[in-house]
């Protein structure tokens, strides 16, 4: 007997045992499991939500990986002094070194972040009886990449229990949640605890420590310089690539339009919300620069730093590629027409760096904006097929006529 | 009960629990949400609820024969507002701090549903003993769960109780403190009282399923 067999046998052994939902979780997760579905409507496909997630899964491995390096190489950078005009491959970045100082800090944020969201989930399929669900399987790496490095474990701990019961479970688990839980859970630790989320300290790991002592680092990301109308040293290529301060896994323009690419090639993110918060972003950011250029905004302006920032950077600065392309595409909570895709992808862009201008206290204005339209979404959809329906009854009439 | 007759104590005992104004009939959210950062400022809206309702109800029961019931909307908000007044007078004079920090909310009491809503659905139909009950009874009620919310948003968001530092000193670093734990800002802000709430509701709804509606 196989392996397969025997896992099969135990769970027919274990039938009324309680945790029964527990194990098949994860033997689910790994095999294909011996009895099917009988009667009713059978879908032939691959892809169950196990595998969707896994994709997205694959698609943020290499932002992950590349946040590694990044919060070792900003560590050391800003006590060692940068490297000017690196190249993508440059060797001063994919050190061993940087990789083993982000290695052992950004570990721990995963395990909390699995450890304590799988732990409610499981707990919750318990209670209600049924099967474990998916649903935490992409939050789960969402989270950590979305964090600042420093951020103290307990804190997210708290915070993902908030964002998986308040944000997810009471609705009904996945699939019924109408606020992206990963983002529940940032926007949570951004209100109650904005010492650790926002501010000059948090995003360079050591920044907080040696805060006030002549060691002292600046931990300052460039939205944050910005905002305060100070200058800003990194290049264009620095952003493309990543080299900057920021949450863990949000810095690589690049990494993220490759995971991005690969989610529109396997179908699992749907490009147009990609493409219109992309376009939403630039009309905004080209309206603020229209405003500069015309002479409405001066550089006494509190808002000028931001308003002045080429339209196009904005794209690359911040967590907003990542923002759209991970998060604002979540199929649960965006708009499921296509004609409503448009309008809410275009309204993230647009708020987002609407935000991002206006409250230099919420530098990260994607997050609010993509909370703000999954809120929205529904009523998009909604209107979009009263729409198609009048249109079509219009029709009908004009031919019955 | 041995002063009440089973009757009259349910007045007083239903809505604390099965018939909570807030937790079941969702009235009154407005100042739970509004003045509850505080324990202190919870417990002060709770005695003022308490006064104005249970004199409110007997007053209304006293005149509910000869008021024209055109008019019965205007009288009472009259005698609200006349209630209203004297607490807030009341508190301006022996703490005027306080009175400062629930600000609008006092004089907002005369907008709080639940009072106008015994006043038409109790006092208007019951003779004045009953209605006194039954006044107090849903203040009761409804300071319960103010002071409930009251207590976890203080002691999560301030670390204090009354004002009291129960966990140690934040800016020392004392107690709790010392291992790291920090304050939640969002407990201060108000939709975490909404979500509170929504968590007593929560709660009593699973301890007692005859609650939930059917869909």
């Amino acid at each position: 007997m196989g392996l397969k067999q025997n896992l099969h046998n135990f769970k027919e052994k274990n039938k009324d045992k309680k945790w029964l939902p527990a194990f098949s979780a994860i033997h689910t997760f790994l095999f294909l499991p011996n009895e099917t579905t009988h009667g009713g409507t059978h879908i032939k496909a691959a892809d169950d939500l196990k595998r969707t997630m896994n994709t997205v899964i694959m698609a943020l491995i290499p932002c992950l990986i590349f946040g590694m390096f990044n919060a070792g190489y900003q560590h050391h950078a800003a006590i060692n002094g940068f490297t000017e005009g690196m190249s993508f491959f440059s060797p001063e970045f994919w050190t061993l070194d940087n990789f083993t100082l982000g290695f052992w800090k950004i570990l721990p944020l995963v395990i909390v972040s699995y450890g304590v969201g799988l732990g409610i989930e499981f707990i919750f399929a318990i209670i209600k009886g049924h099967e474990v669900e998916e649903g935490y399987l992409v939050t789960g790496m969402l989270v950590p990449l979305i964090v600042p490095i420093d951020i103290p474990l307990w804190m997210l701990a708290v915070a993902v229990v908030f964002g998986v019961v308040i944000g997810k479970e009471v609705f009904g688990g996945t699939g019924m949640n109408i606020l992206n839980p990963a983002l529940t859970i940032r926007a949570f630790l951004f209100f109650a605890y904005p010492t650790w989320m926002s501010g000059d300290k948090v995003w360079v790991h050591g920044a907080v420590e040696r805060a006030g002592t002549p060691d002292a680092i600046s931990g300052e990301t460039m939205l944050g310089s910005l905002a305060q109308n100070n200058e800003v040293s990194y290049s264009i290529m620095d952003m493309f690539y990543g080299f900057i301060p920021g949450s863990v896994g949000e810095t690589s323009t690049l990494l993220i339009l490759l995971g991005g690419l690969f989610l529109i090639f396997t179908k699992i993110g749907s490009w147009r919300i990609m493409l219109s918060s992309v376009v939403g972003a630039l009309v905004m950011g080209l309206i603020f620069n229209f405003v500069v250029d015309s002479g409405w905004i001066t550089e006494s302006s509190k808002f000028y730093g931001l308003m002045s920032t080429t339209f196009w950077h904005h794209l690359l600065i911040g967590g907003f590629a990542f923002g759209a392309v991970y998060m604002a595409t979540d199929p649960v909570t965006a708009s499921q027409t296509n004609k409503g895709k448009w309008i809410y992808g275009f309204f993230i862009g647009f708020i987002s760096i609407m935000i991002r201008v206006f409250n230099p206290a919420y530098p990260e204005g994607v997050m609010l904006a993509i909370l703000l339209m999954n809120v929205f979404a529904p009523t998009i959809d909604h209107y979009v097929v009263q729409g198609n329906v009048k249109r079509r009854m219009k029709r009908l009439k004009a031919k019955t006529a | 009960m041995g002063l009440l007759s089973k009757k009259d104590s349910k007045l007083i005992l239903d809505p604390l629990a099965d018939n909570n104004p807030i937790t079941i009939q969702v009235l009154g959210i407005c100042s739970a949400l509004a003045i509850t950062a505080q324990l202190k400022a919870s417990i002060v809206m709770t005695i003022s609820v308490i006064f104005v309702m249970g004199v409110g109800n007997v007053v209304m029961s006293l005149i509910r024969n000869i008021i024209p019931s055109k008019i019965r909307i205007i009288v009472q908000l009259t005698v609200v507002a006349s209630l209203v007044i004297i607490v807030d007078q009341v508190l301006k004079a022996y703490s005027y701090q306080l009175s400062k920090e629930l600000g609008a909310f006092i004089g907002l009491i005369i907008t709080n549903c639940i009072i106008m809503g015994r006043f038409e659905a109790f006092a208007l139909g019951n003779g004045v003993w009953r209605s006194f009950l039954d006044g107090i009874g849903n203040a009761l009620g409804y300071g319960i769960i103010l002071i409930i919310v009251g207590f976890f948003r203080e002691l999560l968001g301030s670390g204090t109780l009354l004002g009291y530092k129960v966990l140690g000193d934040p800016i020392e670093k004392t107690g709790l403190y010392a291992t790291g734990y920090e304050n939640n800002g969002f407990m201060l802000l108000a939709p975490m009282a909404l979500i509170v709430v929504g968590i007593i509701i929560w709660v009593q709804r699973s301890k007692n399923p005859a609650l939930v509606e059917d869909h």
